[in-house]
């Protein structure tokens, strides 16, 4: 069970059941929606910007514990940031969960988003934990067409 | 509470040895993530036995040539075992002749093959073509792609809430204008038995043609083509305890006959040049190209091993193995069964409360436990549900009550991860 421990961390299941920025955002600036078409998994990310900054992103829709707790804490991580700023976390999360970042690098940085790092042990998991970040990057890239990532 | 994996006790009332059938699978032996391995995604694919595996490695080893070719002694024995495997296929499903069985690379290329060949040349614009709402993508899009290319319309016969193809809806969406069927025998989602027998019947009554994917129902009961009264008949290897890489289309002569072939190149022809070209005779005008021929080698050690056991007592087995594991899912307060036919085989599709089905799979892998999640390549079965995703437990000779137990456990141990 350990290592299930490890990717079932609390951080990920109390976001799972309660995810942060939940909802429509009716004054959104920009929206777009991203799916696993293997697995169903399908979400909606909204954003709102003020000059470089997001002033706000939430999201929507169905999947499962680890792209919804992924989504949830990617909303609490990059609200405020710059577009520069949220475009690093990306990286970092993505060494995070494909196992290219060590275990104490940047996890001041990271923050809460360290608990995704037990993704790493589950290769067949990297897309459920990758789908909102890929989708948000896409949204900040002014891009229209949906986000896959199969 | 204490788990015996694959206690012989437990599989009492059968006369098949399954101790021994276990055996005969050498996958089966191993642990995963330290725990034994129980499989339960046979839909999926089914594990080889010994047998199976030897007969390929054998034939690489001693048999290798190509084949209809050469007058050498190796090409000859390679082309003699390989006819031999068609003869042997035809008994299998008894077909009329074996020269009714085309080798393939699989169920979805065995419709492909229909709907590319038997399709174009006989559906029209206006016409139309009925499938059912339990169709794999593999018994979708094809007829789709055919009706794009030819202006024609699929039709969908809707299923109930149980997840069975109702008759009197089938009846109605048979018109003058249905110029094909295309129905699963039992459906990898859910495990429906289709009556495909009735279903048959109707359509001959009006002169349609029936196709029958095959795939899930080769290794739970015993096909036979002409009982049924089937036009066309698809299955895989792979979903059999043969290989991948090959599959069976079976035709009606007088169809296999009038169609154009399907792909050209070598051994489809018996003359070519720049003006003219003849094609071959049934089946050889539907198998262009080196085959695969260890694949139907395997496919033969197949056949001989399921033909071993009396499809009588599997089926027994099979099915007191599936109400056992349906009970003990029902157990279970979370567990929503998806599919509730009465007339089932091999497979339990569910939910676990509100837990993704990814995260129950994930869980249960670190528990050895294999098991399909996701939408099982029938979206549409998904959205009839209402759910993304089920857990898909699907069932083989050599499964036991222990695994299910297994699965049981697991589910529990998912549950109490999701509190």
């Amino acid at each position: 069970m350990s290592d299930l421990r490890t990717l079932y961390q609390e951080v990920i299941l109390d976001h799972n059941k309660n995810p942060r920025g939940f909802r429509v955002m009716e004054d959104a600036d920009k929206f777009l929606e991203g799916y696993n078409p293997l697995c169903g998994d399908h979400y909606t990310i909204y954003m709102k910007m003020n000059g470089d900054v997001i002033e706000d992103i939430s999201f929507t829709g169905a999947g499962c514990a680890i792209s919804k707790a992924s989504a949830s804490l990617m909303c609490a991580a990059i609200k405020k940031k710059t577009r520069d700023e949220a475009s690093k976390l990306f990286r970092q999360f993505h060494d995070l969960v494909t196992g290219k970042l060590g275990s104490l690098e940047h996890l001041d940085e990271l923050g809460r988003l360290a608990a995704l790092g037990g993704v790493s042990e589950f290769p067949a998991r990297v897309k459920c934990a990758s789908l909102a970040w890929h989708t948000m990057k896409a949204v900040l890239e002014e891009k229209t067409k949906a986000v896959s990532t199969e | 509470m204490t788990i015996h994996a694959h206690t012989v006790s437990d599989e009492r009332g059968t006369s098949l040895d399954i101790a021994k059938i276990r055996a005969d699978f050498p996958i089966l032996g191993q642990t995963v993530h330290g725990k034994p391995l129980v499989y339960l995604d046979n839909a999926a694919t089914t594990q080889k036995p010994a047998s199976v595996i030897d007969s390929m490695d054998s034939y690489y080893r001693t048999l290798n040539a190509n084949i209809h070719r050469g007058v050498h002694y190796l090409s000859e024995t390679a082309t003699e075992a390989y006819e031999q495997v068609r003869e042997q296929v035809g008994r299998f499903i008894n077909a009329g002749s074996s020269r009714e069985i085309v080798f393939v690379r699989g169920t979805t290329e065995a419709i492909n093959l229909v709907a590319g060949t038997y399709g174009l040349a006989n559906v029209g614009a206006g016409d139309e073509i009925l499938i059912t709402g339990l169709e794999h993508h593999s018994n979708i899009v094809p007829w789709q792609i055919l009706a794009g290319r030819t202006g024609s319309v699929l039709k969908v016969v809707p299923i109930n809430d149980a997840g069975e193809v109702q008759l009197d809806d089938f009846g109605k969406l048979l018109t003058n204008r249905t110029k094909l069927v295309s129905v699963a025998h039992i459906s990898n989602s859910l495990g429906t038995v289709v009556p495909v027998k009735t279903i048959i019947s109707m359509a001959h009554d009006r002169g349609i043609p029936v196709v029958v994917d095959g795939a899930q129902a080769v290794p739970h009961t015993k096909v036979d083509v002409q009982g049924l009264g089937a036009d066309f008949y698809a299955f895989s290897g792979h979903k059999m305890f043969g290989p991948t890489g090959i599959g069976v289309l079976y035709g009606r002569m007088n169809h296999l006959e009038s169609m154009p072939p399907y792909q050209g190149g070598g051994d489809m022809i018996k003359s070519v040049s720049f003006e003219k070209t003849i094609y071959n005779d049934v089946p050889y005008k539907f198998e262009a190209g080196t085959p695969n021929i260890a694949g139907v080698i395997g496919l033969g050690s197949a056949v001989d091993y399921l033909s071993g056991i009396d499809s009588g007592e599997l089926e027994a087995y099979e099915s007191k193995l599936l109400a056992y594991a349906t009970g003990r899912l029902l157990e279970l307060e979370s567990v929503r069964i998806i599919g509730t036919a009465e007339e089932k085989a091999g497979v339990v599709s569910f939910t676990v409360g509100d837990i993704h089905p990814h995260d129950i799979g994930t869980i249960l892998d670190r528990e050895g436990i294999a098991v399909r999640t996701g939408h099982h390549c029938a979206q549409p079965v998904m959205k009839r549900f209402n759910v993304s995703a089920t857990v898909r437990a699907s069932l083989a000779l050599y499964n036991t009550k222990g695994d299910i137990d297994r699965l049981v456990r697991g589910i529990q141990k998912a549950s109490e991860v999701f509190g």
